[in-house]
């Protein structure tokens, strides 16, 4: 028992003494203590970043076009061509009916007033647009990007006319635009990202260039900014 | 929200309803039914399982004949405004999800279906029975589906609806008003699907603040009253009768204890 004992107590001496090569021991052994703990932290810090920018990654970039399918509009449309032609800018086209309901998106017959079989440019999308849905009558299925849920109700009059907001506010500078953009179609909900998919907790200011975010939060803020409350709900519902 | 709108002119739309016009001939509810989109049951024969938005009541005086009298009283959503006009209408003060909320601009309680999640508080909170719930998705005909009302969702399996006075309607009357460069909307251009329907015209619609709407001076009619008026929801459907017996049933304490049995 006390043999054992010795060079158990003699160590620690050792270590007191100083001497050459157990200093280096217990050089090392501080390290130890204070080193590999503190570069560990590092590393976790170093794991965390490489982690949280990988989901963020993942969650704006990847999963927005796992999410998003994009789809093409049937016909190639350039809205300068076609205010260089009018006389009315937007309301040409996008008019308002007596009832005070808004056409939205033109029908063929719209397009009949003024487009015949034949062509009156030499763009080969107005002879596609000729050649399949003019002389077909069949109507074009445009993408509509700003189709709110059937939940929605959202009066055109009351915005344009009521309060004056013109058609660019919303929806983007689209009188200057040679073609459209791709229409970015939710594969769960089935809507258009313009109206849902930009705007998160009210953060982002919609698509570049793109219309104005138009989820519930949005047109609540803007109604409150400018009438002074949300309102009821059914002014927006029905 | 409230003080704002208050501020600007104040509509309050209401009904006045003659039950001594009234046959009972339901026109009202089928009306309703079509206009709103509301569903309804294979086998209609249970009631209890029936959704309404109008329900046409029936009240008898018990007695035998030659003395016996019966009265049909229309029952939409009373649209109450709660006590001193505040908009503390018995099921806006219930509701834990906000799904429903009074308009200050029209005085109409309003109800969104997406937002509901169904705990039924508000039918428990209405005097009046004027709510229903969803028990099951709504399955119409299939050449029914294509005559629904666009302006009117349909709802869903588990939520809460009732009588908006048509409020798609008035919508549709402000945005002609917008493109015609009109702030009022007409008496005319905005009445309820059930009033339009009414054959012999017992109900009346329009704005009660208005005096040149007929409402206003009906209501002030010796004949009128509005259903339990002692729980002071200060509803804006007001009924006119001349018979005694029908107002005591409509339990018309407050303002007309000068009944004579």
């Amino acid at each position: 028992m006390s043999t054992q004992a010795e060079p158990q107590a003699a160590i620690p001496a050792d270590t007191v003494s100083g001497s050459g090569p157990v200093s280096d021991g217990t050089g090392n052994i501080t390290g130890g203590n204070t080193g590999p703990g503190a570069s560990s932290g590092w590393m976790v810090l170093l794991f965390f970043i490489i982690g949280l920018a990988g989901s963020l990654l993942v969650g704006w970039i990847a999963f927005p076009h796992l999410l998003y399918e994009k789809k093409e509009q049937p016909v190639r449309f350039s809205h300068v061509i076609h205010m260089d032609q009018v006389d009315d800018g937007c309301n040409s086209c996008h008019y308002f009916r007596d009832d005070g309901t808004f056409a939205g998106v033109p029908d063929l017959a719209s397009c009949e007033d003024c487009h015949s079989d034949e062509a009156m440019g030499e763009d080969p999308a107005e002879q596609l647009f000729i050649d399949d849905y003019l002389s077909k009558e069949k109507e074009i299925p445009w993408l509509i990007y700003s189709r709110q849920p059937p939940c929605v109700f959202f009066s055109h009059a009351a915005h344009v006319k009521g309060a004056d907001m013109s058609c660019e506010s919303c929806h983007g500078d689209y009188a200057n635009s040679k073609t459209l953009k791709t229409y970015e179609q939710n594969r769960i909900s089935g809507y258009s990202r313009d109206i849902w998919g930009y705007s998160i907790s009210g953060l982002g200011s919609g698509a570049p260039d793109g219309p104005r975010p138009m989820k519930m939060n949005d047109c609540a803020a803007c109604h409150l900014k400018e009438t002074g409350s949300k309102g009821a709900c059914f002014q927006c519902h029905k | 929200m409230t003080e704002n709108n208050q501020h600007k002119k104040v509509r309050r739309y209401g009904m006045v309803i003659d039950l001594d016009k009234c046959t009972g001939c339901g026109a009202c509810m089928v009306a309703c039914y079509s206009e709103n989109n509301v569903p309804f049951r294979t086998d209609e024969t249970k009631k209890l399982d029936s959704l309404n938005w109008l329900r046409v009541f029936k009240v008898s005086n018990n007695k035998s004949f030659p003395d016996v009298d019966i009265c049909h009283i229309p029952m939409p959503c009373m649209q109450c405004d709660g006590m001193h006009g505040h908009g503390h209408a018995p099921c806006v003060s219930v509701c834990p999800a906000v799904a429903t909320d009074y308009d200050h601009e029209t005085g109409i309680v309003s109800q969104i279906y997406t937002r509901c999640f169904g705990c039924r508080y508000c039918m428990a909170a209405c005097p009046y029975h004027a709510r229903t719930f969803n028990w099951w998705d709504p399955v119409w005909p299939a050449d029914m589906k294509k005559s629904l009302n666009p302006s009117v969702s349909v709802r869903m399996r588990g939520v809460v609806e009732k009588c908006s006075f048509c409020f798609h309607r008035y919508q549709q009357a402000k945005e002609k008003a917008f493109v015609e460069e009109r702030m009022q909307v007409e008496e005319t251009e905005y009445q309820t699907a059930c009033a339009e329907a009414c054959p012999v015209k017992a109900i009346t619609f329009g704005d009660l603040n208005n005096p040149d709407h007929k409402v206003h001076s009906l209501k002030k009619d010796k004949n009128a009253f509005r259903l339990l008026e002692s729980l002071h929801t200060n509803p804006k459907v007001y009924y006119l009768t001349k018979r005694d017996w029908v107002r005591r049933q409509c339990d018309n304490i407050d303002s007309h204890t000068d009944i004579k049995e």
